[in-house]
């Protein structure tokens, strides 16, 4: 399916990336490429066929729902772009 | 000495230090001074030299006493997909910034537990996707192997180039590295070098940033098959921290390098003789398939019908974990942090200033993919052929006992010359990405030179869990290949 500039920039705005306008277009031309090279895919008889989710066999293990790790706020702030008081400081989210 | 030090094959250079022969310190400085000496291949994003050294000191002091682990005093490169605690870790992003990860991954914190010491961080192609390195935040590394032809610059191949080109170069003994279509062994094909993907959930995926969680795996790289398998012993390991790391116990993987293979049956799968593959290709790949007659192998002819439609699968399945996976860099915890005030204007324009092209080539890829209205006739179309494609092996697993490909479809090219087209760029991994798919062992070693005097590597894939029968037979490819070729230094 090919995939035109106004697709572009909705996916990019669903990806939280800010793309140039004169980027759209040829983005939507290489996107298109990639897809029309992934349409062989549908020569693949799929019915039936259960999705692969998982590349093994062994089942997903359980634990307790119990605390494990934390209590340490300084070392989780260590990497913040900006933190106050052992809170990450962020852009204003509600007027 | 120096140069000589470096030189040493993994296994050579443990037991020299547990002989005393050369101390840890003496070893880890020879590295240093290469690596420092090596900086136009742009394998290392960062030097660690003081830790290093007090590494080497705190070995030297354990071999003294008559302690120490199974590496002990041996100086190895880590690739920058691996959280180091305290050392900046990038993923070759500009995204992470100046991240210093406040813990260690798994896999490392086996090396460091079995003595080993760490030289720096690898160069790779940012966040793991790419085939040359191109894709580095940090520039591309360059091969250390030149082609008799020309003084054209090589990629090392991708994403693992500065392991691969580190280990070719002899700036660490051994590296870590992390395969998701074929980052570990397409780069081993292209230097020379030796490389393995475990089986899917064999290393533990903590604290190695996440690009395709249900195909990425670590492994190393390595000058022999015997260091690969001694690498591997110590990096494997159920971790509970890891909800796929497999409960069970890591074999003794070099037992199994010089164990006879004869009888074993190897599949070749005719599949793999792909339109336009290069006649040295084919040739090395017919001398692999007599080697292992040589050796008493027994060859049958298998098919995987499945095999063309991996690649297309993977281009749907790995951006799609990975526009999942990418989203956490927003610019509040860690990194960047651009654009504003608006909360919205943040995400945007850190997410557009931190990744490169490649990366929001596939994070778009991967989003369109899943978006609705898509995700039934792409991503979970992609998710049925790859059970086709596991299924496949499945059956021919029924009849083999391993299976025998060449690793790259073409030798190392020149950096740029791929670059402006993605889908050529895709098709480095068309041997590879399979085994990703079906969560299998693939194992690339060294079969010999092209008329350039480029290095070509040869495949083995495996069962799941079985990699001890891929070292055995690696082991056998390698003696009979009888390789030995290193880059001419021009650096």
């Amino acid at each position: 399916m090919a995939i035109d500039a106004a697709t572009v920039r909705r996916v990019a705005k669903l990806a939280r990336i800010a793309e140039d306008e004169s980027r759209l277009e040829p983005l939507a031309q290489e996107l298109s490429g990639i897809l029309a090279w992934i349409e062989q895919l549908n020569e693949v008889d799929t019915d039936g066929v259960e999705p692969m989710t998982s590349a093994e066999a062994f089942p997903l293990p359980m634990r307790d729902d119990v605390v494990t790790d934390g209590g340490d706020p300084a070392r989780i702030l260590l990497n913040a772009p900006k933190a106050d008081r052992g809170f990450f400081v962020v852009p204003k989210v509600v007027e | 000495m120096t140069s000589d030090l470096t030189r040493l094959t993994l296994k050579a250079a443990i037991a020299g230090l547990k002989e005393k022969r050369f101390s840890s310190a003496e070893i880890t400085q020879a590295h240093l001074a290469a690596i420092e000496g090596a900086r136009a291949l742009n394998a290392y994003v960062l030097e660690t030299p003081e830790k290093a050294l007090a590494m080497a000191a705190q070995s030297d002091a354990r071999i003294a006493a008559g302690e120490g682990g199974p590496l002990e005093g041996a100086p190895l490169g880590i690739k920058d997909l691996f959280c180091t605690e305290g050392v900046r870790s990038t993923a070759g992003s500009k995204i992470l910034g100046d991240f210093r990860p406040p813990y260690e991954s798994t896999v490392t914190s086996h090396l460091w537990r079995d003595g080993a010491v760490m030289l720096g961080k690898l160069n790779m192609d940012e966040f793991a996707m790419g085939s040359s390195n191109e894709t580095s935040g940090f520039g591309p590394v360059v091969s250390p192997w030149r082609s008799r032809a020309s003084n054209k610059p090589l990629t090392p191949g991708g994403s693992s180039g500065g392991s691969a080109a580190a280990v070719a170069a002899d700036l660490a003994l051994g590296a870590t590295a992390t395969d998701t279509g074929g980052s570990i062994r397409q780069p081993a094909s292209l230097t020379g070098t030796v490389g393995i993907k475990p089986t899917y959930g064999r290393c533990s995926r903590w604290g190695i940033v996440a690009f395709a969680s249900s195909l990425d795996q670590a492994g190393p790289l390595a000058k022999t098959v015997e260091d690969a398998a001694i690498l591997l012993k110590s990096m494997a390991g159920h971790d509970p921290r890891d909800s796929t790391s497999i409960p069970t116990d890591v074999p003794d993987f070099p037992s199994f390098v010089g164990k006879s293979v004869k009888g074993l049956k190897i599949g070749v799968p005719k599949e793999y003789r792909v339109e336009g593959m290069p006649p040295e290709i084919e040739a090395l790949w017919a001398q692999g398939i007599a080697w292992l007659k040589d050796a008493g192998c027994e060859i049958i002819d298998v098919s995987l019908p499945h095999t063309k439609y991996a690649l297309p699968a993977y281009y749907i399945i790995a951006p799609a974990e990975a526009s999942s996976n990418l989203a956490r860099y927003d610019g509040m915890r860690y990194g960047l942090r651009e654009g504003g005030p608006a909360l919205t204007d943040v995400y945007e324009q850190t997410r557009a200033a931190g990744f490169g092209t490649e990366v929001k080539r596939r994070i778009l890829l991967g989003t369109y993919v899943l978006s609705a209205g898509y995700y039934d006739a792409y991503y979970l179309k992609a998710l049925k052929v790859r059970r086709r494609i596991a299924d496949d092996f499945h059956a021919a697993f029924g009849k083999v006992d391993a299976l025998l490909t060449p690793t790259a479809p073409s030798a190392a090219f020149g950096l740029g010359e791929n670059s402006a087209d993605p889908l050529a760029m895709y098709l480095n991994d068309i041997f590879t990405v399979t085994v990703n798919l079906a969560g299998l062992p693939g194992l690339s070693v060294p079969g010999g030179l092209d008329k350039d005097g480029l290095p070509l590597g040869l495949q083995l894939i495996g069962r799941a869990l079985d990699e001890g029968t891929l070292f055995a037979l690696g082991a056998a490819l390698e003696k009979a290949a009888n390789f030995g070729a290193k880059p001419e230094r021009w650096w």
